[in-house]
């Protein structure tokens, strides 16, 4: 019994070796989620006045000057050379050995140059900064290039975005990988790229995380969603940014 | 966290006579008071349900808005340029709160 055991893990492991090993495919012509909007969203989303995104780039932007507390965000960075900021996050933090997202470093500034408490996720001040930022590289390209030190975490979200999850069983590449253009009930699926976040979202009525999305996303399967920020996440995170390179960035985008 | 601030567009000058576009959008949930959370109780309706605009002495634009108007409600309107001077808009809800933004007009003669 043993022995048909140990055969059977050699098997799984030579079958499986070659599946690891390859380089995964990325999506060729990526579709943003904007083509997937009606023309009136589409055009809510590009009118810098109307969409209501932009409530959140105003306050960001009200708060990266903040210096009542202390020295403000825009004391040591100067927002005009900030404009591929959100292109270079989740980025590797070599003395900890993992991602960072741009939220963490956020709250990393935060309380070790501005002695201020961190912020919760998603809390409003968060989700301003973040989409003030965000903002600045409105229109940049999206390209990530995986490096020695990312491949570990990188790996990790691809194994997440192709693991089945919830009583629905259903993976995240089985919506928005293989089933991407077609019907759900009244909608249509998309690719599921994260290159709008923070986005407003209709069903909200307001301005929310990518990481809240994921854990729509993760309930909708009826799964168990993990925390805003988990070390899971934020490597799903990763790989969703790499697979929608070539996109631009949309931040403050509508989003149904 | 402090109230996000309306958003108002105005041009930012004008020729007498000329007709400006005025722009608003404020961000408010327009709760509608039909609706039940997850125990089944009412929500609250909390809506804004006047809005007006001032303007060179007199009230240029009013609105009344009911539980049907969606959230963060977007008025657009026009009015003619008459003077140089403030334009009052406020928003008033339900509850007896009210947000005011003051933008400047500026007639060039």
């Amino acid at each position: 019994m043993a022995r048909v055991a140990s055969l059977s893990l050699l098997l799984c492991g030579l079958l499986s070796a070659p599946l690891l090993m390859a380089e995964p495919t990325q999506v060729k012509d990526p579709i943003s989620g904007f083509d997937y909007l009606s023309a009136p969203n589409q055009k809510l989303q590009r009118d810098e006045f109307a969409n209501p995104g932009y409530f959140r780039v105003d306050s960001g932007k009200t708060l990266f000057n903040d210096a009542s507390q202390g020295n403000a965000c825009g004391d040591c960075h100067d927002a005009a050379t900030m404009k591929d900021v959100t292109l270079k996050y989740p980025r590797h933090d070599a003395e900890a050995d993992r991602l960072v997202n741009l939220s963490q470093q956020i709250n990393e500034c935060r309380v070790e140059r501005q002695n201020r408490e961190a912020l919760e996720p998603e809390s409003e001040e968060m989700l301003s900064l973040t989409a003030y930022l965000g903002n600045l590289s409105r229109g940049r390209t999206i390209d990530v290039t995986v490096t020695e030190e990312t491949r570990p975490f990188f790996e990790q979200g691809r194994e997440f975005y192709y693991r089945r999850r919830g009583q629905l069983n259903l993976s995240c590449a089985h919506c928005h990988e293989q089933s991407a253009g077609k019907r759900l009930r009244g909608e249509v699926i998309s690719e599921g790229h994260s290159n709008g976040y923070p986005a407003y979202r209709h069903i909200w009525e307001a301005l929310g995380s990518l990481h809240r999305m994921f854990q729509w996303c993760n309930e909708a399967v009826r799964a168990q969603p993990f925390d805003k920020g988990s070390e899971e996440y934020i490597n799903l995170e990763y790989y969703l940014k790499w697979r929608g390179n070539g996109l631009t960035v949309e931040t403050p985008a509508v989003r149904r | 966290m402090d109230r996000l601030k309306p958003r108002v567009k105005i041009p930012e000058s004008a020729k007498p006579d000329e007709v400006m576009e005025i722009r608003t959008m404020i961000s408010h949930p327009m709760e509608t008071g039909y609706r039940r959370n997850t125990r089944g109780e009412i929500i609250p309706r909390h809506i804004i349900d006047r809005f007006t605009c001032e303007y060179a002495g007199q009230m240029v634009f009013e609105a009344k808005l009911g539980p049907g108007i969606a959230a963060n409600p977007y008025l657009s309107f026009y009015v003619k340029a008459v003077s140089t001077g403030p334009m009052t808009l406020t928003w008033h809800d339900d509850r007896g709160e009210s947000q005011q933004v003051v933008k400047q007009v500026n007639v060039e003669l």
